[in-house]
């Protein structure tokens, strides 16, 4: 269907979506699909749109394959592979125009599967996986290596790198091997006899892969955590962060295990509840061990009264927060930027909180070791904002790197000598004038004894109600908060700066953002972008804000939360922004920002929307 | 929290503990409870023990909620860090706490209504984590701060000092304890000092969750006729069980006591602690003896006191964790990271 001239249009660039039923292990088929394209050289990118379900339930599969090394969704599905009659419908309306779907016609329903602008193909996938294999549950496994077969075959992705990457996955279960490779060749096999391979669509090796990896952001998250030298995690099990203590638990198990004794490195704590897992933190680092726990809204909600008292006592915290889609339970499998306002001014009373913005895996890693050096120095809850599409997705990035010198900033923490030389020991008096004043950890010396309260005290660390005795270290923390400004990461910028109209967003939004970019740059357009990095803004952001006539504020919630913070913190014109706001739960696509920002600069784009689409 | 700061001074003939330190060196603030307040009397067990322990004063951390109660870890020792925590959930500061130094001693100090009701739950998953650390809660079956509320463990048919008659079940920590699997469970009164003040030094020594529920009357709010947690009540419902001595390691046991009267425990450091069976056909090795017996003094309307249940031989969190012996703050940042080499190998999973 796709015509000759376009094919090379789109070699190594279109998008696979991959329409499963949850539980049958089609996770394992859909993520050896894309390692392979990795392997070959050519990037690749992978999103993974689940129920909040164990078995049953509609689940998809997005890969993109994209030559110019793109992060985001593009919006356009080229090959369906229909696996679940039940979405047959919605999934053949949604293969764009010249596009192709690949379905298990054991059970045909022609009438289901019908259009006449895509082409339409059957294999016969659960009666050969039924002719040759034994067991209802191996049967339903490797239906799934079957397509990834066929697919092999229809767009020339190397069968020897899947044969290999099987052979890692089942390294130790021959038996198990043997079988997942005879139903990937059965698959190739039958599309090779009976379709017209490679289609015009197509992969082609590249060299753009070379020092790359594909993580999910949770996982270099917990990566980080055991570099950064945390030795305490508390969390409650909560969707989506869960992975993310599973892959500290699973580093340190690997790294921080006597060998001998068998003696371990390190607490993971499962806690009752979210109230449990932020106080067990707050324990922890009162008591100088790295701390941290990784959760969800719902858990923010519940540790609030919490993290107010870690912000007024100046207790370090480091807290992970794998953004899904809210308000309440909402859809836990689906992602949004939905609780920057909550995390920013988490808790009753004046406070604010020092918050991270990672934009994929890569900076997950980093932030996190960054994360827990800004909370000890500023002695104060740090929040990584995450979310799901970066953190339980797998994406391509640099390959990590470590840099031996590195040694925590544990901050300002008297040692026993240095207390042993004072005539007595105040704990919030500001004598350096950066309102961050000096802690001391129990059981090293009593005369650095203090008592840790979230009721009202004085600078030197007593119970107060007096009127201004409580109003000093209140404004103390306020001006801390200025100290944090100089500390926290600085903003991202993209094109010349001398554009008049700019992009402001954070987050997973960044890969949608810079190839929206790219993409009206080529129709006449350009624009000014700058990725925050942070919260509280710093210096590098109110002179954005101030030196562009027009922004676009880009995010994903309905209530415009990273503009309401921009237009409370930063001395930004409210008028000047403009917000595009996405919050379905699907990760952004760079179609919608491009057409958002076309619909209102119309005049300036060329060809002008309409043309577009 | 006192305002007051109190007077160091030291007579000369004040006796001294091994490290030459007198009572004095282990207070704290002064108390800013009601005079006659029943807290405050713990407050003098916790220092007499911890002074017979010879304890340096900065390797106890004092760990409280919210209430009355609470505010008591303000009036010992001064020379340890304390942490007064949110309502109810000290025991998650405590575990975190724990985690991050296994060498200090913990003790906690919460009331009825911050361990019974609010911190039920944490209360509960403290004592299945079998930390390590003693817990009191001052019992007094009523809300004082905020003048005068039922609490969780106020019994059937106590009275309000303004009359109103209670008709919800109490909450017992120490029967629910022992249904938690808690490994040391004892319950005493602020008024016996001489009961209370070897229970506190058995428990910072036990290994793992020991618990003492300590009835502790309200003079302002729970001391009238009618209320179950009045000092002339408690006093007349009294019936101790187990008394425990404690026994420092190089101490020999002189008294002698009838056979099936006197059971020596060995605790984790090597000191004893000598349980004196006040009824003979008690074993407070038995959970489930204890429990029935429990229940049956309680049908009678009478507090079953002394140590109540003893467990010395179970993991604590840390022995179930496999926590290495130097406290994990302590560890060199070297020994937490595989370092750039570690992480090349760890990256070729993910090409």
């Amino acid at each position: 269907m796709l015509h000759a001239a376009d094919a090379q249009d789109r070699l190594n660039d279109f998008v696979i979506k991959l329409a499963n039923v949850n539980g049958t292990g089609s996770a394992s088929a859909n993520s050896l699909l894309m390692k392979s394209i990795f392997r070959m050289g050519v990037p690749v990118m992978g999103k993974n749109y689940f129920p909040s379900n164990i078995q049953g339930l509609p689940t998809w599969y997005e890969i993109r394959v994209t030559r110019d090394g793109y992060v985001a969704r593009s919006g356009r599905v080229d090959v369906m592979v229909a696996m679940n009659a039940e979405t047959y419908a919605k999934d053949v309306k949604e293969v764009s125009p010249g596009g192709y779907l690949l379905h298990d016609s054991t059970w045909p329903r022609p009438a289901l599967l019908k259009r006449d602008d895509i082409t339409i193909l059957g294999a016969p996938f659960a009666r050969m996986c039924n002719e040759t294999f034994q067991g209802v549950r191996a049967r339903i496994l490797l239906k799934n290596i079957m397509y990834a077969g066929s697919l092999a075959a229809l767009l020339d992705i190397d069968l020897d790198i899947m044969r290999a990457m099987l052979g890692e996955s089942y390294a130790s279960k021959k038996s198990l091997l043997d079988s997942n490779v005879k139903a990937l060749e059965i698959g190739y096999n039958y599309a090779k006899e009976h379709f017209q391979c490679p289609l015009p669509l197509r992969v082609a090796r590249m060299d753009k892969t070379a020092n790359h990896i594909m993580i999910d952001g949770n996982t270099a998250a917990g990566l980080g955590c055991m570099y950064a030298g945390a030795t305490v995690g508390a969390w409650y099990p909560i969707t989506p962060s869960t992975s993310l203590m599973d892959a500290f638990r699973g580093f340190c198990e690997k790294w921080r295990v006597d060998p001998t004794t068998r003696e371990r490195n390190f607490v993971v704590v499962q806690c009752e509840d979210e109230l449990s897992a932020i106080g067990a933190v707050i324990g922890a680092m009162w008591n100088g061990a790295r701390a941290f726990t990784p959760t969800s809204g719902p858990g923010i909600s519940l540790m609030n009264e919490f993290i107010g008292l870690a912000y007024y006592a100046e207790v370090p915290a480091v807290i992970f927060d794998i953004q899904r889609v809210g308000p309440s339970t909402g859809m836990p499998t689906r992602t949004q930027q939905c609780d920057l306002l909550l995390a920013a001014y988490a808790s009753h009373g004046d406070t604010r909180h020092v918050l991270l913005f990672p934009n994929n895996p890569e900076e997950c890693f980093y932030m996190s070791v960054e994360a827990f050096d800004l909370a000890e120095r500023l002695q104060t809850p740090v929040f990584v904002m995450s979310d799901l599409d970066i953190g339980m997705n797998d994406w391509m990035c640099p390959a990590l790197k470590w840099d031996d010198s590195y040694r925590p900033d544990r901050g300002k923490v008297l040692t026993k000598e240095q207390i042993e030389q004072l005539d007595k020991f105040y704990r919030f008096v500001d004598k350096d004038g950066d309102a961050i004043t000096y802690r001391t950890l129990p059981g090293v010396h009593p005369k650095g004894a203090y008592f840790t309260r979230g009721s009202g005290h004085t600078q030197y660390g007593g119970y107060t109600e007096d009127a201004t005795e409580y109003q000093i270290v209140l404004d103390r923390l306020r001006r801390k908060f200025d100290t944090a400004k100089q500390l926290v990461p600085k903003a991202a910028f993209t094109g010349s700066g001398s554009h008049d109209v700019g992009i402001v967003s954070l987050g997973s939004c960044d890969g949608a953002v810079l190839e929206a970019l790219d993409i009206l740059k080529r129709r006449g357009l350009q624009l000014d972008y700058m990725r925050v990095r942070s919260f509280p803004f710093g210096e590098e952001v109110e002179q954005f804000l101030a030196s562009h006539s027009k922004l676009f504020v880009i995010e994903q919630n309905r209530d415009a939360q990273l503009k309401s913070l921009l237009t409370l913190e930063t001395a930004v014109e409210k008028a000047k922004l403009r917000s595009i706001l996405h919050y379905n739960g699907l990760p952004m696509s760079s179609n919608e920002i491009v057409e958002a920002i076309a619909a209102e600069l119309q005049q300036r784009v060329n060809p002008p929307l309409s043309a577009i689409r | 929290m006192s305002f007051i700061v109190k007077p160091k001074v030291a007579h000369p003939s004040l006796p001294r503990n091994e490290l030459g330190l007198t009572r004095r060196d282990y207070e704290g603030g002064m108390s800013t409870l009601c005079a006659g307040c029943g807290h405050d009397s713990v407050t003098a067990a916790i220092i007499e023990a911890v002074w017979q322990m010879s304890l340096r004063p900065e390797q106890l951390a004092k760990l409280s909620g919210i209430g009355c109660s609470s505010k008591t870890t303000a009036y010992f020792v001064s020379g340890g860090h304390g942490f007064n925590a949110v309502h109810g959930r000290m025991p998650s500061i405590a575990t975190g706490a724990i985690a991050a130094n296994r060498s200090l001693y913990y003790i906690g100090v919460s009331g009825d209504g911050d361990t019974l009701s609010i911190g039920f739950g944490q209360f509960a998953h403290a004592i299945r984590r079998n930390i390590d650390m003693l817990y009191m809660i001052e019992n007094n079956g009523v809300y004082g701060l905020t003048k005068g509320q039922f609490s969780a463990s106020a019994d059937i048919g106590s009275k309000a000092k303004k009359g109103e008659e209670n008709q919800q079940p109490p909450v017992d920590p120490v029967l629910t304890a022992l249904t938690l699997g808690c490994t040391f469970i004892a319950r005493s009164f602020s008024g016996d000092k001489e009961q209370l003040v070897p229970l506190i030094i058995a428990g910072l020594k036990h290994k793992g969750f020991a618990l003492i529920d300590v009835l502790s009357p309200c003079v302002t709010f729970n001391d009238h006729e009618g209320s179950t947690k009045s000092y002339e009540f408690v006093r007349d419902h009294y019936d101790e069980v187990v008394h425990a001595d404690f026994v420092a390691p190089a101490q020999e046991i002189t008294t002698q006591y009838a056979a099936g009267e006197a059971m020596p425990v060995t605790m984790h450091d090597g000191s004893r602690i000598l349980l004196r069976k006040l009824d003979p056909g008690y074993d407070p090795t038995n959970r489930a003896a204890a429990y029935t017996y429990l229940r049956d003094k309680l049908a009678q309307g009478e507090y079953v006191t002394g140590l109540i249940y003893i467990d010395e031989a179970g993991a604590d969190f840390h022995g179930i964790n496999r926590t290495a012996a130097t406290p994990i703050n302590q560890l060199p940042y070297e020994q937490l990271t595989p370092g750039s080499k570690g992480l090349d190998k760890i990256m070729s999973r993910y090409r």
